[in-house]
């Protein structure tokens, strides 16, 4: 019973703050509720007692929109509401039809046809974070392996794009010396 | 049985609410005296005895003051900032056993609310949402110095969780498992993990131990709050209770890392006797005093001296403790 309750609840503000991001007009709400919206989703992981899976759901989202809210610092005044283009209507339209074809796709297949089963259930008498790491090292190598070359590269490229004047530091420059670099750029 | 067994875990949850909030205000008494006698002062001497009921008269202060919302700021997200940081720090202590399990009236009681088995994992990373408390606060506020202590805040999150995750993952490669009552168990057996594997527990618990001054925003890295601008950073624009929510927070934080640090490194509590659960006290209490100790002995670091400590020296020193741990290991 409690685990229903925990689900409808769960279900109900992970909707309502999914929704709120969408459609309000306020950087820091989209994104405060973006944020409550991801940490609310591990709540079903808990539910389904994959205890890791949901750890990492917020540890890994909290992160990420940690990073979506610097950028908001650097583009908006957080505090006033922004005001959105309205591009084409047309592909508007078109987008909606699509994600909602898509939605209605993926709740009714495992309806439909039969061809869609488990291929790795769950291992008896070991925990969950073993069996997301049977499934990661064994099938999953390949693309796990490949995503983090891919982190890597990323990582690597921001550096050099980034990392220019890392080690000059203004707070330690004299006013000559800032000066001095003004001026250089300047010209 | 599940109604015994709901009983019992509101009872805990009640229990532990109750006995950390207390803490925290008791905590502000402690830290004002202590800092206070190594500021040669006396520090909080009129109210009651030796300045007992100071802590009555802050919380009567902070609960009868009235509650401004500024206009300008994001009203929503301003009240709820403080919740967020109070309300994570409990949420976080849900799977740390407080004491070896004990009977009281032949009703065996588990001092932990939730046993799941990735209990380290789920307190950092519940901790960690913990600072978008004054990331939100701070942002929300429609204040410049507000919001320049939420992008500290932002540079402390994003620098310190990375040495708090590689930091811990030599010790759980020894423990192979991530709950607490499993390196409560893997330490009586084998010794304390700081003197683990030559050398590697003692690097990952001096690594832990620097991230958690980062994680609960204390001195050295009590850089959220700009105490150097003589305002208090993302709680400027707070006042009464809303303000105590966030201080509440940071307090109840520390007790919680203060238990984590020796239930990961130092043994726990042990065998589980009388003993065990007075020496994981001491413990607790002793990493408490040192929050206190570092706050009255170390000036502040710059934000870019903290990234700079924490991308630079403390995760490469992480990465090859744990490579060092997987060579030693086999």
């Amino acid at each position: 019973m409690f685990e229903a309750i925990a689900f409808y609840l769960f279900a109900f503000l992970t909707a309502l703050m999914f929704f709120i991001t969408v459609t309000t007009s306020q950087a820091l709400h989209a994104l405060t509720a973006l944020a409550a919206g991801m940490i609310f989703i591990s709540a079903f992981f808990f539910i389904l007692g994959a205890d890791f899976l949901g750890a990492v759901q917020i540890v890994v989202y909290s992160g990420a929109v940690m990073a979506l809210y610097a950028f908001g610092m650097m583009f908006f005044d957080t505090t006033r509401d922004v005001k959105e283009k309205q591009g084409n209507k047309y592909i508007i339209a078109g987008l909606s039809i699509v994600s909602a074809i898509l939605v209605v796709l993926i709740f009714a297949a495992p309806m439909v046809t039969d061809n869609i089963t488990a291929l790795y259930p769950m291992t008896e008498g070991v925990g969950n974070t073993q069996d997301v790491g049977m499934v990661l090292f064994t099938k999953y190598l390949v693309p796990f392996e490949v995503a983090a070359v891919m982190l890597l590269v990323a990582m690597v490229a921001g550096i050099v794009l980034a990392g220019k004047k890392m080690d000059a530091s203004l707070t330690e420059m004299s006013e000559a010396e800032i000066e001095e670099i003004n001026t250089r750029e300047l010209s | 049985m599940e109604v015994a067994y709901l009983i019992e875990t509101v009872i805990k949850v009640v229990v532990i609410l109750l006995i950390f909030s207390a803490l925290a205000g008791i905590g502000t008494y402690f830290e004002r005296k202590i800092l206070a006698f190594m500021q040669r002062r006396l520090g909080p001497m009129n109210v009651g005895p030796y300045g007992l009921l100071q802590v009555a008269a802050d919380g009567i202060k902070l609960f009868t003051k009235e509650d401004i919302i500024p206009s300008g700021v994001v009203a929503p997200i301003f009240k709820i900032a403080p919740v967020i940081t109070a309300s994570t720090a409990f949420m976080a202590a849900a799977a740390i056993p407080f004491l070896p399990q004990f009977e009281i009236f032949g009703y065996t009681v588990h001092p932990i609310v939730a046993d799941i088995n990735i209990g380290i994992l789920y307190i950092l990373g519940i901790m960690g949402v913990g600072l978008y408390g004054p990331l939100l606060g701070g942002m929300a506020s429609a204040n410049k110095f507000s919001l320049l202590s939420a992008a500290r805040g932002a540079a402390v999150f994003i620098s310190y969780e990375v040495v708090t995750g590689l930091s811990i993952l030599a010790p759980i490669m020894m423990v192979g498992s991530l709950s607490l009552i499993d390196f409560n168990e893997y330490q009586l057996e084998n010794g304390w993990i700081v003197f683990n594997l030559y050398g590697v527990g003692f690097i990952a618990f001096i690594l832990f131990w620097i991230a958690a001054f980062a994680e609960t925003g204390r001195t050295p890295f009590h850089l959220i709050a700009n105490d150097h601008e003589i305002i208090d950073g993302f709680g400027t624009e707070y006042s009464g209770m809303r303000w105590g929510l966030f201080f509440i927070g940071e307090y109840a934080n520390m007790f919680f890392i203060s238990f984590v640090i020796p239930l990961l490194f130092l043994g726990g509590y042990g065998d589980g006797s009388i003993l065990g659960a007075l020496a994981l006290l001491g413990k607790v209490a002793f990493f408490f005093f040192f929050f206190l100790w570092v706050r009255a002995a170390w000036p502040d670091v710059r934000p870019d001296q903290l990234m700079w400590l924490c991308w630079k020296v403390l995760m490469p020193i992480a990465v090859v403790n744990i490579l060092l741990a997987a060579i030693i290991m086999i």
